[in-house]
């Protein structure tokens, strides 16, 4: 079972820990600042913080494991074009590790790029592979002026094959480390476009995508207007109806032993997004998404307005952990896998990302 | 000599002094400064060169016009001052 949580902040990173004394969050770092995204290298225990600073743009910052003094490093940062109108990054939305070794790194941007690194975040390479796809014509903004990747997921027994989310852009496939990419998604339907195309795959928005890591051909996909699940690595998907109280939300955990199960924080759909009658619940099937049980032990019942995001949900690798937090700054976290719920904070500020170790 | 400064905001981030220096451009002055600060640059600038969307330069009080290429002259005692707009807070 982990014992460390990270929350990322809109003014800070707030990392609890677990001891005797149940978990206890000690002085923020990064205070005031806006924190992204936050990833482990479980590998060598790096841990890195990625900040937008709205004036200044973003920051990423690198700490050995272990140590809480954080270093600047290079932020990913798109090739100089000449061009007037050419791309900056807006935010960093997602960091994994990748590769074979420890160092190798993935991030994923508003607007829409995908950065590799190899040396730890010294230094990053825009992956122009899938840049240079002529569908990202008909990627948009999902919630943000511009597209953006906000998912990877690095098969676990073989670094080459990636699948990677894009709102809105849908789901693309590298099977050879990135080097070229292919747009998958059959199965994928886009509410909110007219119905001869409603399943173009590269005009789905994705919210959140997940593997499941000890079977990483079953996927589940939080989508904008429902919840999909593959058996194929993401290539066809089930699209899950009949949820109650809701099929929309923004984030999803899948366990990681069981792809059948996985967990999800409902809301009303498009421009609402709080919580169904005011009452927060989690979601959790057993069964692949044939039945799913409210979990609401421990969480407010009415009337409670938090918005949970796509990274704002997370399970440890032990499979029995699970937190979550909103952007009105309340945190929850369950140690069996939701069936009870308790409040760590009512006062963090608005949260956007939250990871174990 | 021109003068160049930057938002005491920066402050907490990178040091940033003000500096004199001679330079015929907004650009060519803050290129001065990187050249010694280098991790100045991507504060001021983004991925483009351009200047960040909420930041602002006056020169001599006057916003400069130029954000794109920040070809605005300077005058030989000109006063640069980098600053943060209201905006993006």
């Amino acid at each position: 079972m982990a014992s460390t949580l990270r929350i990322g902040t809109r003014k800070g990173l707030f990392i609890y820990e677990k001891s005797a004394a149940g978990w206890r969050c000690g002085a923020p770092a990064f205070l005031g600042e806006p924190v992204s995204m936050v990833a482990v290298d479980p590998r060598n225990g790096d841990q890195y913080t990625a900040l937008n600073l709205g004036h200044f743009g973003v920051k990423l910052h690198r700490a050995d494991g272990g140590s809480t003094t954080w270093t600047e490093i290079a932020a990913p940062t798109f090739p100089t074009t000449g061009d007037e109108d050419g791309p900056t990054v807006e935010q960093l939305w997602e960091l994994v590790p990748g590769g074979d070794r420890a160092g190798t790194l993935w991030a994923g941007t508003i607007p829409g790029g995908l950065f590799a690194s190899t040396d730890r975040g010294e230094s990053w390479t825009l992956v122009e592979s899938l840049w240079n796809r002529p569908e990202r014509e008909k990627w948009m903004g999902g919630g943000y002026d511009q597209p953006g990747i906000h998912s990877i997921c690095v098969h676990p027994g073989n670094p080459h094959l990636l699948r990677i989310a894009v709102s809105t852009g849908g789901v693309w496939e590298s099977a050879d480390g990135g080097a070229s990419w292919t747009q998958i998604g059959r199965g994928l339907r886009a509410e909110f476009l007219p119905p001869d195309m409603a399943h173009d795959p590269a005009m789905q928005d994705v919210h959140r995508l997940v593997s499941c890591p000890a079977a990483p051909e079953q996927m589940w996909i939080q989508h904008h207007n429902g919840i999909f699940r593959s058996d194929d690595g993401g290539h066809n998907w089930t699209e899950i109806t009949d949820v109650k109280p809701s099929v929309f939300g923004f984030a999803v955990a899948v366990h990681p032993r069981e792809p059948g199960t996985a967990w999800f924080v409902p809301g009303i759909k498009d421009e609402y997004r709080v919580p169904v009658d005011g009452k927060l619940v989690v979601n959790r099937t057993r069964d692949g998404g044939k039945t799913f049980e409210q979990l609401t032990a421990g969480l407010p019942q009415g009337p409670a307005w938090d918005l949970v995001y796509r990274h704002a949900l997370a399970i440890d690798a032990g499979g029995d952990l699970l937190a979550f937090g909103s952007t009105t700054g309340n945190l929850w976290l369950s140690e069996d896998q939701g069936d009870h719920w308790q409040c760590l904070s009512n006062h963090l500020p608005p949260i956007n990302v939250v990871r174990f170790d | 000599m021109a003068t160049i400064s930057f938002t005491d905001n920066l402050k907490r981030h990178v040091d940033c002094p003000p500096r004199e220096l001679q330079a015929p451009t907004v650009m060519d002055a803050l290129r001065l400064v990187f050249a010694e600060n280098p991790r100045l640059a991507g504060y001021i600038l983004d991925d483009q060169q351009r200047l960040r969307k909420h930041l602002a330069i006056f020169v001599d009080g006057e916003l400069v016009r130029d954000r794109v290429r920040l070809r605005d002259p300077l005058q030989p005692d000109s006063r640069v001052d980098v600053m943060q707009a209201l905006s993006g807070g």
